[in-house]
């Protein structure tokens, strides 16, 4: 902290190169709200913004070149499926994906969960059973709760989850007694949405791998701020499906992605059934397309798709190295603006090494919802309630927690602002 | 006034830092628990009704100013009404609320609940403010059923 950038602000080492350029690839950066307030978004685990590339491939598509997929014999159609599976190549290329085909694109990463959780009930070489039990942990988002209850409802087998530590990490001490020759699944997120804590998911997959048991890792928040290699990862400790959702990762709404093991992809059953995904069809039965159609029925999210490979390839023309330092960046200084805030605790780790950007507080005699009130009304966008991870909240015995979260366009300056409202906030209730 | 200002009344900051009525008491004929789930404020709540009167109304809630003062606000405003009565606030509550701010509320009626005009004008805390309004209304129908 000793240059000071062309904003005036003190430089923080990590910060991504001209920071001010890379701002105004995203045109919402720029608007303004209410009584003419400056935006200072920090809900970007929420939602991320995004840059104008990836609105452009998605007008461009429809302007130029919209026709169904695979299944039209004319020009258009050639583009349009060239552009979708252009499309699968990026995100492979992203995820560092040993096979192009094991990318499967679906509504989004819950419906991804869900297409594991459901076709594990059904008859196959992998389907669960009574006595089978799956793990999960209490920090997941209810979409890596709530379609693992559900299987384990609709068969008999049982669910058993990590606790957590009090600084926010997964408590591992009885990892030889939760993960057992019974472990059929373990599914877990990368970084945790509401915590921040980025987990270790070589020695968790390591060990699920030694019982035999799938490992599903969910990448919602990790995949917009961690590089991903999946092909450079050791086998033993690759797990066996990635999943992530396109609107975190500054692309569109609508389409999320499933990155399996081609083997794994295999022994699964059909999720939904229709078009696209059969071979051939008889009044009889069916069979099926190879992967990734098997798991692709119906017309998919095509312009999503080519936004989504629009992102990607913005977020590897950045670096992902370089987003994960500007992330930690102003992540750590967030954390040490924010413990400047009388009456506020962070739930979750304290140092950004360990952590994404998400960061979750309470403040002392305010509530979250009138915390964030107070700060939209200056401007300053975040996140109240539960984050769709009410068992962390409970956990931590709080029900609710206001959530800051940052991304690769978040200045140093925008974090200013949110802690002088925060003091404003401890004024407006007269806490002081 | 500013449009913050006009959320956060006086008044309800009062009833929130000093809520009327809260805690669980005896006797009541129902208890319901109801949660918003996109926020997850809760509130468990119970009615006693005798007489065709709402004679109590007791409360355990959880969540932010403009729940909590609604909570002790409603409480104030049907204790020991005719039940009749107390819906008809209720109605006239509800139809503040959903007014999106066009709605002018009527003092008598309403009381210190005039003070939730400015919430109408935000969507997202209008169902904060009714959280209790609904319980209640879900309790004292099941407190009528109870007894007859």
């Amino acid at each position: 902290m000793t240059t000071l950038s062309s904003t005036g602000h003190p430089a923080l080492a990590g910060l991504l190169p001209e920071l001010e350029v890379v701002r105004k690839d995203f045109p919402i950066l720029e608007r303004t709200l209410a009584n003419g307030q400056a935006l200072v978004y920090l809900d970007s685990a929420n939602t991320s913004q995004k840059p104008q590339v990836v609105i452009d491939a998605m007008v461009d598509h429809l302007e130029h070149h919209n026709a169904n997929i695979a299944r039209a014999m004319h020009q258009l159609g050639a583009e349009s499926t060239e552009a979708f599976e252009g499309a699968r190549d990026k995100v492979a290329a992203f995820l560092g994906a040993p096979s192009r085909d094991e990318v499967i694109f679906t509504k989004n990463a819950t419906e991804a969960l869900n297409l594991v959780a459901s076709t594990l009930a059904w008859k196959g070489p992998r389907q669960v059973g009574e006595g089978d039990e799956i793990v999960i942990t209490e920090m997941e988002h209810h979409s890596n709760i709530v379609p693992w209850q559900l299987l384990t409802e609709r068969t008999g087998a049982t669910l058993r989850w990590f606790g957590l530590t009090e600084g926010g990490q997964l408590d591992l001490s009885d990892v030889d007694t939760l993960i057992t020759e019974r472990t059929k699944v373990v599914s877990f997120t990368w970084v945790s949405n509401m915590l921040g804590t980025i987990n270790p998911v070589a020695a968790i997959t390591r060990r699920a791998h030694e019982v035999g048991a799938i490992v599903v890792v969910d990448a919602s928040q990790a995949a917009p701020q961690l590089p991903i290699d999946l092909a450079a990862m050791a086998p033993e400790e690759r797990p066996d499906v990635v999943v992530f959702t396109g609107h975190k990762v500054v692309g569109p709404t609508g389409i999320g992605v499933l990155w399996g093991r081609a083997g794994l992809l295999a022994e699964l059953p059909p999720f939904l059934g229709g078009g696209e995904m059969i071979e051939t069809v008889r009044m009889e039965r069916s069979t099926y397309a190879p992967i990734p159609h098997k798991f692709e029925a119906g017309t998919p999210p095509i312009v999503e798709a080519v936004g989504l490979g629009a992102a990607v390839d913005y977020l590897r023309h950045l670096g992902l190295d370089a987003v994960r330092d500007h992330e930690h960046a102003i992540t750590a200084y967030a954390l040490d603006g924010l413990a400047t805030v009388p009456g506020l605790r962070v739930l979750g780790p304290l140092d950004a090494t360990e952590r994404g950007g998400a960061i979750s507080f309470e403040v002392d005699g305010v509530h979250p919802h009138d915390i964030a009130q107070v700060l939209d009304s200056r401007g300053v966008a975040v996140r109240a309630g539960h984050h769709c991870a009410k068992p962390a909240h409970a956990r931590f015995g709080v029900q609710s927690t206001t959530r800051m979260s940052s991304y690769l366009y978040t200045t140093p300056a925008e974090i200013d602002a949110l802690v002088e409202a925060l003091e404003y906030t401890r004024s407006y209730f007269k806490l002081d | 006034m500013s449009e913050l200002d006009a959320l956060y009344q006086e008044i309800i900051l009062d009833h929130y830092k000093n809520p009327h009525h809260a805690g669980l008491r005896d006797p009541f004929e129902a208890e319901v628990h109801h949660v918003n789930p996109t926020c997850g404020d809760e509130v468990t709540l119970r009615v006693h009704v005798a007489d065709g009167h709402v004679e109590d109304v007791s409360y355990d809630a959880v969540g932010c100013s403009i729940s909590q003062a609604s909570a002790s606000v409603m409480a104030d405003l049907v204790i020991g009404k005719p039940v009749d009565e107390a819906m008809a606030i209720h109605e006239n509550f509800l139809t503040l609320m959903q007014g999106k701010g066009q709605v002018e509320p009527d003092e008598d009626v309403l009381e210190d609940g005039i003070a939730f005009a400015g919430v109408a004008k935000f969507p997202a805390r209008v169902k904060c403010a009714l959280l209790s309004w609904i319980a209640w209304k879900d309790a004292t129908a099941q407190s009528l059923e109870a007894q007859s």
